[in-house]
């Protein structure tokens, strides 16, 4: 402990760290093998977008009006549509799954046009109720849209006096690839900081290897340096991977600064890795280290971090606890750099809560790790 | 063939004992699960019900605030500001403080008296745009709502088509209805995998495999006392889930409970299967876990259990069918809420019961040509 800090020494642990690290064959499957993996199934799997829904057609009513109303859910880029006339048939197809959804137009649809009262009936599959409430939306608004035609052609209809007309900054084509892919960098940041150094700190922890290096005339926090290094090194590796798949594969708009991305991106990767020394420390398990990792980590960036679902409409309980959670700021800056550009007003209260808690994360290590060699 | 399954049930009480007797593992076993399963119920929702907006009210007349006061009332916006220049739009979306603003025309009383088009203007901020989405198909139906209303009070006549809309087996397109049953199989599978992943693994890096290969035990005996304890782990935290899903959030339960737990068990032997195989290959218990968090990752994304799987490019959808979360969380959605009997499962089945099949006949091979 007396000793001076020494770069050498440094250099000597990260060089050992590294050579296990490139020896291991699992620590390359999670640092790049993983990365890439994510980043394809992200980029090109996961849609929610929904479109070219296969959906039924119930034609009970043979009137011009009726067949029109159909023919409009044919030109809709949403919809599969099969043009049935038997709602029998239309339930049995959904039974099998064949369709995800059945417009009805009521036999005395075009009578009661002129009456009031006409009648569509839709019907969706709940089964993904998310996807079935996008359903429910583009059919009432292919009905809707109809109507307005019509109205406009001067022909009884149903243009709505207030219309809305909509518009998506940032997004306009909404894609939802735009977001899905600027989150895969919390996950992959997440994985590679909090759960690798995580596994491999509780392993040297459990086989005692750390306890060896104690003794030996390097400092505690060159040890934790060394061990930090070359992870950091893979995780902004990690980044830059996703940065560039993110620009050449999936033309994702970049509006804010790599400068910008690059330091906010260091100081989550340091709360990540203090999160994985911490939990290594404190259990020096690796089945139980890995769980918690998970569990305080990995999932809070998945389901907590605002990346896939709104905080604002989450509980209050679980709304205060994501402040806590380092994901969420992440996800603030990733999703305003890329999208909206450098906006300071949101870009400095979240890298400072990230600073924060990286300064806290640091001294907790350290004190823990000290502590464990008295 | 006694003496054979009473070897098994020796190993398999050997297992269980490793696994329960560390506090903390038994503990990990137990508290994660539930704790998933609270969190995805809860949060893993796409409904909105606190969409800060703000108003940018150029009319200022009767029907502009009317149709405000719609909004406001509808239990999901909550007007942040109040706006009077355009500039005040970029701000507030930009920095996040509002997610939409609506702006309504200087016009808009005077075109809905005399039947012109009278707009209003809705600016998302499309970060999110799956969310952004959402909230703007809620605006949609307000405006709608106020359409109605106000044809019907100043005599422009009824609606002439009336939407009516029904969803089947989850009327109120409750995400949780399909989130919750969907964890009975994605919760066991990491459990399970990660179990039995490291089963195997543990005793090659302590060197008690081998000792365990110089007994009379079959490898097919060994499998079996590995593969049993984790099968009754599983069966446990499906339970577990399956209890939450029931006396917590109170999902109303369509079908037989022996259905699922048959399907549940075809699902098991086929992940227990691929943890075997996995830890048969990996050297020590570090690879073994990253390993099998490798297959998760992809296992849950491909699942339909966030994104569905008919939004999928055609490749991946193929090799969903490799799978068996997805036809674990199959069987759960159709078991669970559509209440479909055996025979309807067959499809499902077959495919899990062929994995099972091949897994563990492969686990068992290494096991006897593996020797470290």
């Amino acid at each position: 402990m007396r000793t001076d800090f020494n770069s050498q020494r440094i250099g000597a642990l990260v060089r050992k760290e590294t050579k296990q690290m490139m020896r291991d064959p699992s620590s390359i499957a999670i640092g790049i093998i993983m990365p890439v993996l994510l980043i394809l199934l992200f980029g090109y799997g996961l849609s929610l977008d929904v479109t070219r829904v296969p959906v039924a057609v119930v034609l009970e009513d043979p009137s011009p009006a009726a067949t029109e109303l159909a023919a409009g859910f044919q030109l809709s880029p949403y919809f599969e549509p099969k043009l049935l006339t038997s709602m029998a048939r239309a339930e049995e197809l959904m039974l099998a799954r064949k369709v995800d959804g059945i417009i009805r137009i009521r036999p005395d649809f075009a009578r009661n046009l002129t009456a009031g009262g006409a009648q569509v009936q839709i019907l969706v599959h709940g089964i993904d109720a998310n996807r079935a409430r996008i359903i429910q939306n583009y059919a009432q608004g292919a009905v809707g849209r109809w109507s307005a035609r019509r109205a406009a052609q001067g022909i009884e209809g149903t243009a709505g006096p207030a219309t809305v007309q909509s518009r998506m900054w940032f997004n306009e084509a909404n894609e939802s690839r735009y977001f899905l892919v600027p989150g895969l960098i919390v996950l992959i940041m997440t994985l590679i900081g909090a759960l690798l150094t995580t596994l491999v700190m509780a392993r040297e922890w459990e086989r005692g290897t750390l306890e060896a290096l104690f003794v030996t005339p390097v400092r505690t926090d060159e040890i934790l340096l060394g061990k930090t290094i070359p992870y950091f090194i893979l995780g902004m590796i990690g980044l830059v991977l996703c940065l560039l798949a993110a620009k050449f594969l999936f033309a994702v708009p970049f509006r804010g600064s790599v400068t910008v991305l690059t330091g906010a991106s260091m100081l989550y990767l340091l709360v990540a890795l203090g999160i994985g020394l911490l939990i290594s420390s404190a259990v020096k398990n690796q089945f139980v280290a890995s769980q918690i990792t998970l569990l305080v980590s990995f999932l809070p960036a998945v389901m907590l971090s605002g990346f896939l679902f709104d905080l604002r409409s989450m509980p209050d309980l679980v709304r205060t606890i994501t402040y806590l959670l380092p994901a969420r700021y992440y996800v603030a800056l990733l999703q305003t750099i890329f999208l909206a550009g450098d906006i300071w007003p949101v870009i400095i209260p979240n890298a400072l809560m990230l600073t924060s808690m990286a300064a806290l994360l640091v001294f907790l290590t350290r004190k823990m790790t000290r502590k464990r060699l008295a | 063939m006694l003496y054979a399954l009473l070897r098994i049930l020796a190993l398999t009480r050997k297992e269980l004992l490793a696994i329960l007797k560390d506090p903390r593992s038994r503990f990990s076993l137990i508290l994660p699960p539930i704790l998933q399963c609270l969190i995805y119920g809860y949060v893993a929702t796409y409904d909105l019900n606190h969409v800060p907006y703000a108003a940018f009210d150029h009319d200022r007349s009767a029907a502009s605030r009317q149709l405000l006061a719609r909004i406001d009332g509808s239990g999901v916006f909550q007007r942040v500001a109040n706006l009077d220049r355009d500039l005040e739009v970029k701000t507030f979306i930009d920095q996040r403080r509002a997610l939409l603003v609506v702006r309504i025309d200087r016009d808009f009383e005077r075109n809905l008296f005399s039947g012109m088009p009278a707009t209003v203007q809705v600016i998302a901020d499309g970060r999110n745009s799956n969310t952004a989405g959402t909230a703007m198909g809620y605006l949609d139906a307000i405006v709608n709502a106020f359409n109605i209303d106000w044809r019907n009070s100043h005599g422009q006549g009824g609606a002439p088509i009336r939407i009516t809309t029904r969803a089947w087996y989850n009327p109120n397109l409750e995400t949780r209805w399909h989130m919750i049953p969907a964890l009975i199989g994605t919760l066991t599978l990491i459990q399970t995998l990660l179990l039995t992943g490291l089963s195997v693994a543990r005793e090659r890096e302590q060197g008690t495999f081998d000792q365990l290969l110089v007994t009379p035990f079959r490898p097919s005996e060994i499998m079996a006392g590995k593969a049993l304890p984790a099968v009754l782990v599983g069966f446990v935290q499906a339970t577990m889930v399956l209890l939450v899903a029931q006396l917590w959030f109170q999902i109303p339960f369509a079908g037989s409970f022996v259905t699922l737990y048959v399907g549940l068990g075809f699902f098991l032997l086929a992940a227990i299967g691929i943890g075997l195989l996995l830890s048969s290959v990996a050297a020590t218990m570090q690879q073994a876990m990253l390993f099998s968090f490798l297959l998760i990752m992809p296992f849950s994304l491909l699942s339909g259990l966030t994104t569905p799987i008919s939004s999928m490019p055609m490749v991946l959808q193929y090799l969903t069918l490799l799978n068996p979360l997805r036809y674990a969380i199959d069987i759960a959605h159709r078991v669970y809420l559509e209440g479909v009997g055996l025979k309807l499962l067959i499809p499902e089945l077959w495919p899990l019961a062929l994995m099972a099949t091949v897994t563990l006949s492969a686990a068992s091979w290494m096991f006897r040509h593996r020797l470290t």
